[in-house]
């Protein structure tokens, strides 16, 4: 975590709130209730709640977590929000969070990780999971370049950033499938992707959430070493899950990293200290 | 942690062997923390404290959560239209926002909900003791404290419990203010104080004078000149009545931009009267005195619909009142009026009436607390009020903050004693200090503060604890 100082006056945040708007939440919540905290899941920039939808969210319900995902403007169901900026996409996520009959955990999926880092300076999650975390700056930037230059050169001059099967999935995820994934990938707003290399960092969290960080050391978007320096940044090691893609979420072998999250939410993290 | 759902209330309290001074058993609760009151003030702190690992034990007269804000209570102010002053961003608690898809000022219905939502969103029911009320509240040795609670209306028998610290979170909005007048006792008319008032009905047909002109009495003002067949507005002085939407937006996020851009406040005092001159006009023409100080010198009003009913001739501005007679009142330019029903929205003072004034530094006893922060009294470090504060703006994120920093202190008092030392010598050197511009002197304006120089203030206050550490 860095060293910053807990901001209390936020004058232009009051002075101009962010636009409201219709937000998309899908959601899977167990029979019985069994006091387990909800997660949230925030997807990354172009992914949906659909990303979630497809197995993580039953998954969690049938172990007892209610599970909620949300599509960030302009992504998914969402209201389209082609100016959207990475404060618009934190506002969306506190928001649903605080809708939640309870204190979430939030997990956050790529550029996800880095709004829900936002988020964590604006709601005291009672846990944080950063799922092959983005959390920008220029490294990711040259990482993205190398490995998808036609993808992603569109996006420094404000087009699209396109994801390829290969950056995303592992080769055991069938052809038709990951094909069926990429077609539904949407665009981040022009302004939320700029910020991802040239925002502000996050500020420290409030309410000294335990945070986990896991992605898969053959991840196409994220380099191994981009993953330790995340965990660092909260004072732990990352969780690795060797041969799957950058999608967790999606890959052949969704399941494994789900459960190690919801083992290690049901082994009842303490509070980070702070 | 007991669950203070328990209705029989059977748990027997702890073994343990100390006694308060007139020798009555007390238990220990060891590290726990004690908060007085679970309105929005007393919730936000049992959060913070309950962040920081704190043990929370909150007492609550009333059944619900919500204090003020909750309209069953019977000490509660609030009336059928009350809507909220300063808007959203600035009225919520600053990391659980309110839904972005409710009006710029929510009605205070939907605040109580909030409320409820945060107290079962952070499961903060179970540190609170419902339909429990605090008789005493005593310093002891090592700077813990001696609680003693009974049931609401003085059932049963009383318990005392000792505390590590205290928080008085108990409001300042519910012990009426009422003037004095000579001849009220003899005026043959209805007399009522705002806090009583709820619903138009009460107005509905009758001869009405409003007395006061904050928030609530230009509320009632405007209600009166829709309801009532008559009705009378008297003010101490002339106001600046501003608008709740300047050049389409919020006023006090208009006014925000300003401060954000750190505009100094001669300049936006000038923007002020400019901006209302050009909505609001002269309200001379009105026959409404003329104002006798600058904006930003007395708690803001903002109210839309008054200056359009006295336009409307609904409403009659009068000045103050000189003296009551059997069926008319006497005002101080001399003429007469015949209400049949007085309204005093003459606000309220606040009130502790389970702690020696001495321990919040009132040592004359008239009832106003000298305080740091308007929250740290001299000599007692375990010991903060959340809460007191008399904003321009929402007083929700100043009692998060408030709570939060003590929060801080405390688990700061049992890591770093010395850091924390640092803190009360503060206290005791910034004691009375005021964090708004120059005001009139009125109770009105004992806890008057302004949203930014306090929270700046307080920030400032953080970030040294911090370094603290």
């Amino acid at each position: 975590m860095n060293g910053e100082q807990v901001r209390v006056v936020r004058a232009w945040e009051w002075a101009r709130p962010e636009r409201p708007a219709r937000r998309e939440v899908l959601s899977a919540v167990p029979q019985l209730e069994e006091a387990r905290p909800p997660l949230l899941f925030v997807p990354g920039f172009g992914h949906g709640a659909w990303a979630f939808a497809e197995h993580w969210l039953e998954h969690a319900a049938s172990r007892g977590f209610p599970a909620y995902a949300l599509s960030l403007r302009g992504h998914g169901g969402s209201e389209p929000a082609p100016e959207a900026t990475l404060r618009s996409y934190t506002h969306d996520v506190t928001q649903v969070a605080a809708s939640l009959p309870r204190r979430a955990v939030l997990v956050g999926h790529g550029a996800g990780a880095r709004v829900v880092a936002h988020a964590l300076a604006r709601y005291p999650a009672r846990a944080a999971v950063l799922v092959a975390p983005v959390l920008g700056g220029w490294g990711t930037f040259g990482t993205a370049l190398r490995r998808n230059p036609g993808g992603t050169l569109p996006a420094v001059f404000g087009g699209g950033l396109r994801l390829s099967r290969r950056q995303l999935f592992s080769r055991e995820l069938s052809d038709g499938e990951a094909r069926r994934h990429v077609a539904r990938l949407g665009r981040a707003g022009r302004r939320a992707q700029w910020q991802l290399l040239t925002g502000r960092q996050p500020e420290p969290a409030v309410g000294r959430p335990p945070v986990l960080v896991l992605g898969s050391p053959d991840d196409r978007v994220v380099p191994a070493a981009a993953l330790t320096r995340a965990a660092r940044r909260y004072a732990s090691a990352p969780l690795l899950f060797p041969g799957m893609g950058h999608d967790l979420m999606l890959d052949a072998r969704w399941r494994e990293p789900i459960d190690a999250i919801l083992d290690w939410l049901e082994k009842d993290p303490a509070p980070a200290a702070g | 942690m007991s669950s203070s759902t328990d209705l029989g209330r059977a748990e027997p309290p702890p073994a343990t062997s100390a006694l308060t001074r007139d020798g009555r058993p007390v238990a220990d609760r060891g590290d726990t923390v004690c908060v007085i009151g679970a309105g929005a003030s007393g919730l936000t702190a049992v959060k913070n404290l309950a962040e920081q690992g704190f043990g929370v034990d909150c007492y609550e007269r009333e059944t619900g959560v919500g204090g003020a804000w909750n309209w069953r209570h019977d000490r509660s102010p609030v009336y059928a239209s009350t809507h909220l002053i300063s808007s959203r961003p600035f009225t919520q608690f600053p990391d659980f926002p309110m839904p972005d898809d409710w009006p710029d000022y929510p009605h205070h219905s939907q605040l109580l909900s909030y409320f409820e939502r945060y107290a079962d969103h952070f499961d903060l029911r179970r540190h609170i003791w419902f339909g429990t009320e605090v008789v005493r509240v005593e310093p002891v040795e090592g700077d813990r404290w001696d609680v003693t609670t009974r049931s609401t209306g003085g059932y049963g028998p009383e318990r005392t419990s000792r505390y590590a610290a205290v928080v008085l979170a108990n409001g300042h909005n519910w012990s009426p203010k009422l003037p004095r007048y000579e001849g009220l006792e003899g005026f043959r008319g209805e007399v009522m104080h705002a806090s009583s008032y709820k619903d138009p009905a009460q107005l509905r047909g009758k001869r009405v004078l409003v007395v006061g002109a904050g928030n609530t009495g230009c509320d009632i003002a405007v209600e009166a000149a829709q309801q009532a067949s008559r009705c009378w507005h008297s003010t101490r002085r002339g106001y600046w009545y501003a608008p709740k939407y300047v050049l389409g937006r919020p006023a006090d996020q208009v006014n925000d931009t300003l401060l954000a851009l750190r505009v100094p406040l001669r300049v936006r005092q000038w923007l002020y009267h400019w901006t209302l001159r050009l909505t609001v006009g002269d309200l001379t023409r009105f026959g409404l005195p003329k104002p006798d100080h600058r904006v930003y010198e007395t708690h803001p009003i903002a109210n839309s619909q008054l200056v359009y009913y006295v336009g409307h001739g609904e409403i009659t501005p009068v000045p103050e009142l000189a003296r009551f007679h059997d069926r008319s009142v006497e005002l101080t330019d001399g003429r007469e009026i015949d209400p049949d029903l007085v309204v005093f929205a003459t606000g309220y003072l606040p009130r502790f009436e389970f702690l020696e004034a001495k321990v919040l530094g009132d040592d004359e006893g008239v009832g106003r607390p000298r305080l740091w922060l308007n929250a740290f009294a001299a000599g007692h470090p375990t010991l903060a009020v959340v809460g007191l504060v008399q904003p321009d703006s929402g007083i929700f994120t100043i009692s998060h903050w408030q709570s939060v920093l003590f929060a801080r202190l405390l688990r700061l008092r049992a890591s770093r004693p010395d850091g924390a030392a640092a803190f009360d010598r503060k206290v005791a050197a910034g004691l009375g200090e005021r964090y708004s511009g120059a005001v009139k002197d009125s109770t009105r304006h004992w806890f008057e503060v302004g949203h930014a120089n306090y929270l700046r203030a307080l920030e400032r206050a953080l970030h040294d604890l911090e370094g603290a550490r």
